[in-house]
């Protein structure tokens, strides 16, 4: 039997589809709708939830103490990391395509050594998180033996009977970690930027060359105002990268179960979810505190999203 | 910088941009020709610039390679050499860690890993080429909405579904298992593999695959004969992204590879990682923990340093709208 053509062709998307949207469907999209269902019961994580509570959960979350000390240090990684990170991989990208000598298209170029830089840079992102906690675990011993004590008490910053804390420290043990972040993502927005850089066509530059422009007006007039769009976007994932740090602060930070140590100084939202879902038998309230992560980010998002809009320019 | 903007002369008609854009453009190479002066003052100005800001580079390259070279050297060292001082140098090139590493479990992990992503990235980049196909080739209703629905999750932060999940593997009994965990990283590729392919197909040329249509062969067999080598490049980008990202995933096998009943749990390979700089943090055997993960970055580094471009390229593609 012959089919009518639009028959088969609409079998065909239904062929092609079905496979990929049930095993889609089925492990993210439904675990994400049931973050919020379970979000309002009373539910241990063992037996099928058993009490629907209504908002308790989220009342209940603002008067626990711990966890708006977590929010507390979200803040300040989402402050002070995709700040930081953004400013360095702008930095690094406008050095490795426009910062050297002239010459070049346009009288520009990147410095000496550019695609070494830019590989040496970028080699963080390819590296398992599990690698990266290991490395940074080994480095941040508070003693001689780690790497960065062994590098401080060289420089005469102390000396090897009183080494730095570090990790155990409950005022650096956040900056630590933010260390980290900024190390391993910013060669990936500096490959982001460089991308969009070299979109900006070379008569720009030179314009701005023959008006005299200086190398550093140069940047401050020509390349940041046309990068704001990536800006925009390097941001947003940022963004959502700081209220995770999941991996680093519960493995790297002091504490019995997902760290969050020392008392509590190194304690961020991710962390204390997995603690009350996995530990404290609170898996409702786990999924209540998940809500509101979604909910700041998505807000954080809509937010940078307005506030930075600006016209976009084409080329 | 305030004496920096004083020095600069006000432009004149004449030197705009609207000027000189038709000359600039039309020549290759153009900073070789202008103003001697101009492009002189534009040098010396970053003169500065150039030697702190190659300076802060080297550091920051430093800083980045240092820690990796440590732990590789480490490798190398006797517990003792480890113990004493951080600038130690191995007395001797042995692979003695090497072995014991491979012997405490890397081996294991390592082909729990292997077993797992053959079937994982197989399958991810089959649904992902054939969803990604179908919604950017055919209009049918609810085109828009299911795509939607695929790439929102690029946004969705992991643990956010983690608890549910959990659940989820459990009640369809494939915790701990390699399918449970083949099926989990095959959906949570979805989102980033259908949106990168998907604006990847849409550049392909249709005409071809007309051609093949009227031929006489089904829209099944066009796919897999003319369509899919045609979008080789784009296959190749996202397919190293995919390796790269489910070999380096942390999160998702903690979660659903513990073990259940007494039975030895598959460990991946970042995941045995872990659990062996714990036990090591007993033993004290850190040479061994540094060897292991030299094994583990060794194939990861490969892939990145002969794949490099397609490796940036790929894993931006993701945030460029």
């Amino acid at each position: 039997m012959r089919l009518r053509k639009k028959t088969r062709e609409r079998l065909f998307i239904a062929s092609f589809l079905a496979g990929p949207l049930a095993v889609y469907l089925v492990f993210v999209i439904w675990p994400y709708i049931e973050t919020f269902g379970y979000s309002l019961t009373e539910w241990s994580g063992v037996a099928p939830p058993s009490r629907v509570v209504g908002l308790k959960n989220y009342a209940d979350l603002f008067h626990d103490s711990i966890f708006l000390k977590a929010l507390g240090h979200n803040m300040i990684i989402l402050i002070v990391f995709p700040t930081v990170t953004i400013v360095l991989a702008m930095f690094f990208a406008f050095m490795l395509n426009v910062g050297g000598r002239r010459g070049g298209l346009g009288g520009v170029k990147g410095i000496r050594g550019s695609a070494f830089f830019r590989i040496v840079f970028f080699f963080p992102q390819v590296l398992s998180v599990a690698i990266i906690v290991i490395l940074f675990q080994a480095a941040y011993e508070s003693n001689s033996v780690g790497l960065f004590n062994a590098v401080v008490i060289k420089l005469g910053l102390t000396d090897a009977n009183h080494p730095w804390e570090f990790l155990n420290s409950p005022t650096f043990v956040l900056w630590c970690i933010m260390f980290i972040l900024i190390w391993q993502w910013v060669g990936f927005y500096l490959v982001l930027f460089s991308a969009a850089m070299q979109q900006i066509p070379r008569d720009y530059y030179e314009a701005a060359l023959l008006d005299g422009a200086g190398r550093t007006q140069t940047y401050f007039k020509v390349t940041m105002p046309l990068l704001w769009d990536s800006v925009q976007t390097a941001w947003v994932y940022l963004a959502v990268a700081a209220m995770d740090a999941f991996a680093l602060v519960a493995t790297l930070t002091p504490g019995s179960s997902f760290g969050g140590g020392p008392d509590e100084h190194g304690e961020v939202l991710a962390t204390y979810l997995m603690r009350n879902f996995q530990v404290l038998g609170k898996a409702g309230y786990a999924c209540a505190m998940g809500v509101v992560i979604f909910f700041i980010t998505l807000i954080l998002s809509l937010v940078v999203m307005r506030a930075t809009r600006r016209e976009r320019l084409e080329y | 910088m305030a004496a920096d903007m004083t020095q600069t002369p006000p432009s004149t008609p004449g030197t705009g941009p609207g000027a000189q854009r038709p000359e600039a453009g039309g020549k290759p190479g153009g900073g070789g020709r202008t103003p001697g002066e101009r492009s002189r003052r534009f040098g010396e100005s970053g003169a500065t610039l150039n030697v702190f800001g190659t300076g802060f580079m080297a550091v920051w390259a430093i800083m980045v390679l240092g820690p990796v070279l440590w732990v590789v050297l480490g490798a190398f060292k006797n517990t003792s050499e480890l113990n004493g001082s951080a600038w130690s140098w191995p007395h001797h090139f042995g692979f003695d860690a090497f072995s014991r590493a491979w012997h405490t479990g890397i081996s294991t992990y390592l082909k729990d890993t292997v077993i797992v992503l053959v079937f994982s990235v197989t399958l991810t980049m089959l649904f992902g080429a054939m969803a990604a196909y179908v919604l950017a080739r055919f209009e049918f209703r609810g085109n828009r909405f299911i795509y939607y629905l695929f790439v929102s999750g690029v946004m969705l932060p992991v643990y956010l579904a983690l608890v549910p999940l959990f659940f989820q593997v459990s009640k369809l009994h494939m915790l701990n298992t390699y399918q449970g965990l083949i099926l989990v990283y095959v959906a949570f590729s979805m989102p980033f593999t259908v949106f990168f392919l998907h604006s990847f197909f849409r550049t392909l040329p249709s005409a071809v695959y007309e051609a093949a249509l009227i031929d006489g062969a089904s829209h099944t067999r066009a796919f897999f004969q003319v369509m899919l080598p045609m979008a080789k490049p784009g296959l190749i980008s996202v397919g190293i992204f995919n390796i790269l990202g489910q070999w380096n995933q942390y999160l998702l096998p903690v979660v659903l590879m513990q073990s259940q009943h007494g039975e030895a749990p598959h460990y991946m390979l970042s995941q045995g990682l872990v659990s062996l700089m714990v036990a090591q943090g007993y033993s004290g055997d850190f040479p061994a923990l540094f060897a292991g993960m030299t094994i583990a970055m060794l194939p990861v580094m490969a892939v990145y340093l002969s794949f490099q471009r397609q490796v940036q390229a790929g894993l931006t593609a993701g945030t460029l709208k």
